[in-house]
């Protein structure tokens, strides 16, 4: 496959990605043919251990969840961050390291923050 | 110019050839790891089952062998009850998004030296981006069933799986400065290089990190609070049934294949052993495999669930700096040419 361009060494996942979707969607409309379907109104009722559900089931949620969102935003960045420099280590040499470590003190300004914070405690 | 002189020129001929190589590669290799599926459901059940004195599957074929594909029939032929107040497009869509999110991986997996789907210059990248996928299913599945065990059983899953995201993608980057590339047959090729013939001594740290970050991404035990049996019922796909519910099922075991195929590939030296194996050049990434899969079943044979808090500050408090640490202790280590 070496004379295939650049854009051209993708193909092969997008073929993967078109079979992954049509396994899956696949499988659904198999099945839909030979699956019985007899609904009633008990039956489509959301699960609540045999109870009739009790209020709304989109209640408000713990802040906390936002909170690891937006954690989350900033550090796997710094990580993606990371990769270029990771994968050129070999060659930048000891100026990449130091450079590295400054970046990586500065993370853990922030991480330290947080930490002192109380976002990372669940209660 | 019809459309048949254009396929029947004899450059674009090649073309089709490639492209029916292409299929044919994909198909073996979905086709492969979904028996392999199909079976990790057994072998877990039978390794689980002896574990804790007792047969597991017996039944169905000589020592349960058909149960798995009992299973499949009767998954396919029951009924797909979807709730009356679910949102629909995207019920129906969190499935296949779970599963084509776990089977796109394979895409960059090197089985042997130089079959791989595509042997693109990022692929460690793009299996993580592939595995951050994940999430939207769980996301989606636990939002759109309109019932309160997979609202909270999504919230908590998307909560846990970003949070050991971080530490997944940091663990990697020891791995990435050793090898110097992102490409994973040239990561295996550099393994291959390399004294001990795996990143697995030098990266001991990081194949740590990476394992308990694989476990939690999966949502195996101890890491399995979405689907709390005793509290949340069965997490994020409680309202799914049928055929809906064995994609989730699939996709959980496609994941966990799939992070122990990352795991071989990047730490345990992908398709070399102590000793060459004739005639079968993928037969050590299979070893491996299911040496890693037995871990699994093993941890969740022995190790109880963690609590939520637990679960968290050991994501963020304790994964997370640990993998920064083996960033720098790599570098270091490196800069001073002493790995």
């Amino acid at each position: 496959m070496e004379q295939l361009g650049y854009l051209q060494q993708y193909v092969p996942v997008l073929v993967l990605m078109l079979v992954a979707l049509g396994f899956g969607l696949g499988a659904l409309l198999v099945g839909s043919l030979v699956r019985p379907k007899r609904p009633y109104a008990e039956k489509l009722m959301p699960y609540e251990s045999g109870n009739p559900p009790v209020g709304e089931p989109r209640y408000r949620f713990s802040v906390k969840f936002y909170i690891i969102a937006m954690l989350f935003v900033i550090f796997d960045v710094e990580a993606v961050f990371l990769y270029p420099w990771a994968v050129t280590f070999d060659k930048l040499g000891l100026y990449a390291f130091v450079e590295m470590i400054i970046f990586i003190v500065i993370l853990l300004v922030g991480y330290v923050y947080a930490w002192r914070k109380d976002a990372f405690t669940w209660d | 110019m019809n459309f048949l002189e254009i396929i029947f020129r004899p450059a674009s001929f090649d073309v089709i050839v490639q492209l029916a190589i292409m299929v044919l590669k994909v198909v073996v290799v979905v086709g492969v790891i979904m028996l392999h599926v199909t079976y990790a459901t057994y072998f877990e059940r039978k390794s689980i089952g002896h574990m804790q004195v007792r047969l597991g599957p017996m039944r169905t074929g000589p020592h349960g062998l058909l149960q798995p594909i009992a299973d499949f029939v009767k998954l396919f032929f029951k009924e797909d009850i979807i709730p009356a107040a679910a949102d629909k497009p995207i019920f129906y869509m969190a499935p296949v998004i779970s599963i084509f999110a776990g089977m796109s991986s394979l895409a960059v997996i090197p089985f042997f030296n130089g079959f791989v789907i595509a042997n693109i210059n990022i692929g460690l990248l793009f299996v993580l981006a592939m595995s951050s996928l994940g999430a939207y299913g769980i996301v989606m599945a636990g939002w759109s069933s309109n019932s309160k065990y997979s609202f909270l059983g999504g919230l908590r899953s998307s909560a846990q799986v970003i949070s050991y995201e971080i530490a997944l993608g940091l663990s990697l980057v020891g791995v990435m400065m050793m090898a110097g590339s992102l490409n994973m047959t040239e990561i295996v090729k550099a393994q291959l290089a390399y004294p001990t013939g795996m990143f697995l001594f030098p990266q001991i740290l990081g194949f740590f990190v990476f394992m308990v970050a694989a476990f939690a991404e999966t949502n195996r035990t101890p890491f399995d609070l979405p689907e709390a049996e005793s509290e949340l019922v069965a997490g994020y796909f409680v309202e799914y049934s049928g055929m809906r519910f064995a994609l989730f099922y699939v996709a959980e075991y496609i994941g966990m294949i799939v992070m122990s195929l990352i795991a071989i590939t990047c730490f345990l030296g992908g398709w070399d052993g102590p000793f060459q194996i004739p005639y079968v050049p993928f037969a050590w990434v299979f070893i491996k495999l299911y040496i890693l899969i037995f871990l699994f079943y093993w941890i969740r044979a022995t190790v109880p669930r963690f609590r939520y808090d637990h679960l968290m500050s050991f994501g963020w408090k304790i994964l997370i700096p640990l993998a920064l640490f083996n960033v720098v202790l790599t570098g270091l280590l490196k800069t001073l040419n002493v790995i």
